[in-house]
């Protein structure tokens, strides 16, 4: 197995957050292999599907979970048993627990007070405004929704304007409109200067966001670099299509000619067709269907799974 | 008062659980004058209600319920992560959720029984069992809050060893009586107050060094569980 690094970054100096052949383990199990990656300032994606680890290396970088091997540092200081980091770092995690029965306001001023900031009412109203809370500042979190709640917990972790913010799975249960809202103030947050590390297993979710991505597989660093040629990289990966049309043998026929057409399997319910180029192919088949008059009855990507596209990146 | 103990207090408070503290208290306070009011005479009702009711249970009992509830419940809940992603020493947290435990249990403990010390004998008995359980209030706290720290399931914990350490266990191995919290609790209540209510097992420099000792290990014991506190990877 080898990890498809790209080269998008340049950049000599360490980055903000750095992990260096980072593994953690539970038992037997390896949660997290060897994995290195320095995140800068700016908005960073951490993919994977389900499983993969991404929560992992998220507890890791918060100082949440001691590596069993590697380093975890930010600004070049430990994570693990360093409550000062704490200064420069922001968590939102997954579970969405809060302290109910405070308002967000009381919330937001009590992080503020316990990270010892000069003006605590104050930083707790720039937080809110920040996530636009302010109209439900005063009532109690428990009344809120989740959303709401997500809101808060953000206003929360950046209420000292942390350098670090890290989000896990920031976008889950969200409405489309508060999706689109969180992912605005992370925007923001990242020219402004922040580092801002959010993990997903929703490709589209990452697209919008981030332009550097890690891409995390069965704890391993899969892929790492700029979002674009990563995404190009999984375009241009060999496609396998469904297809049924009115004649599958002679389609298959005309096909075979074809560049972009790696390979042709025929079996009673259709076809199978691989297909080197995804572009290319995707405009080659009406074409040729009309050539030679056959009607096509279906034409379905079967890989198209994520999990497809990062095993795909993992074997590169 | 510090943040931390603000939110932990308001937590104390603001759960249902909360509850649970009033009636033991009041089934102390209530049997002591129902026994009075009869003209009982204490030398019947006062093991009974005064040890076996107050000091073996309603102390640690509402010690259990008040030093898992301040932090063993926002483990397990997950709100302790807004504590912990700040910039405070973690002794810090640990003394503030302890001064808030250890003043809880000692006001709930210590009154009733301050009450149903005097209905029992006089203002000096009561005063010794309310000294003598601010001491158990004190060193029991300690050790639920480790608890909540050792085991996801404190309460279980601290309900083993109250039930079978010092309640199964402090009967028949005298050994056990040694490293009770409850014992401590007896000697010094008796040794404040002789009375024949309660039979002392330990000696007075024994309970007071060893319930020292409970109390500035537990904590310190706590400040180092939470320093290397951990999050249990949670991939949905």
């Amino acid at each position: 197995m080898t990890t498809q690094t790209l080269p998008a970054d340049t950049r000599t100096t360490t980055g903000v957050v750095e992990l260096s052949n980072v593994s953690r383990w539970y038992g037997n199990v390896v949660a997290v292999n060897d994995i290195s990656m320095s995140l800068y300032p700016g908005v960073t994606g951490l993919l994977g599907p389900n499983g993969a680890g991404k929560t992992t290396v998220l507890h890791m970088m918060a100082g949440f979970l001691a590596p069993s091997r590697g380093t975890v540092t930010i600004d070049g200081k430990p994570t693990w048993r360093n409550p000062s980091v704490y200064r420069d770092l922001g968590l939102v995690t997954e579970r969405e627990a809060v302290h109910g029965y405070l308002t967000a306001r009381q919330f937001v001023t009590a992080c503020a007070k316990m990270q010892k900031l000069p003006d605590p009412a104050g930083a707790a109203q720039r937080a809110l405004e920040l996530v636009e809370m302010t109209g439900a500042a005063e009532r109690r979190i428990e009344t809120f929704s989740k959303g709401m709640r997500q809101r808060t917990r953000v206003a929360a972790a950046l209420v000292h304007e942390p350098r670090v913010l890290l989000l896990d799975e920031p976008f889950n249960g969200m409405d489309p409109r508060q999706r689109m809202h969180m992912m605005e103030l992370l925007h923001s947050l990242g020219d402004r200067g922040h580092t801002i590390l959010f993990s997903s297993h929703i490709l589209e979710e990452v697209e919008q966001v981030a332009g550097l991505v890690q891409v995390i597989v069965a704890g391993r660093l899969a892929a790492s670099g700029d979002y674009r040629k990563i995404r190009r990289l999984m375009t241009n990966r060999p496609h396998v299509f469904a297809v049924r049309s009115s004649d599958d043998r002679r389609l298959a026929v005309a096909l075979i000619a074809e560049k972009s057409v790696a390979g042709i399997e025929i079996d009673a319910t259709g076809m199978t067709v691989r297909a080197a180029d995804y572009g290319s192919f995707t405009r080659a088949l009406p074409r040729i269907a009309l050539d030679q008059g056959i009607r096509l009855h279906q034409l379905v990507p079967s890989d198209e799974s994520l999990e497809s596209v990062f095993s795909y990146l993992l074997e590169g | 008062m510090s943040t931390v103990a603000m939110i932990t207090a308001r937590g104390l408070f603001g759960r249902r659980r909360a509850l649970l503290l009033l009636p033991l208290p009041l089934l102390l306070i209530g049997l002591a004058a129902i026994c009075r009011a009869y003209g009982v005479s204490p030398d019947m009702w006062g093991n009974a209600v005064i040890y076996s009711l107050g000091l073996a249970v309603v102390l640690p009992v509402v010690a259990l319920i008040v030093g898992t509830g301040v932090l063993g419940s926002e483990i397990d809940d997950g709100t302790i992560v807004h504590i912990l992603t700040k910039p405070l020493p973690r002794r810090d947290i640990i003394l503030a959720k302890y001064a808030v435990a250890a003043s809880v249990t000692a006001v709930v403990s210590a009154v009733p029984l301050f009450v149903a010390g005097i209905l029992a004998g006089s203002v000096k008995l009561g005063a010794a069992l309310a000294a003598a359980s601010v001491v158990g209030a004190l060193a029991y706290s300690a050790l639920f809050l480790l608890f909540s720290l050792l085991s996801r399931r404190p309460v279980l914990l601290g309900l083993v060893y109250i039930l079978v350490w010092e309640g199964l266990l402090g009967n028949f191995v005298s050994g056990t009586k040694s490293l009770s919290v409850g014992q401590y609790v007896v000697t010094i209540a008796d040794k404040i107050s002789p009375t024949n209510i309660l039979a002392s097992s330990v000696g007075l420099t024994t309970a007071i060094v060893m319930s020292a000792i409970f109390t500035i290990l537990g904590t310190l014991a706590a400040i180092n569980r939470l320093g290397s506190f951990s999050l249990a990877g949670e991939t949905s």
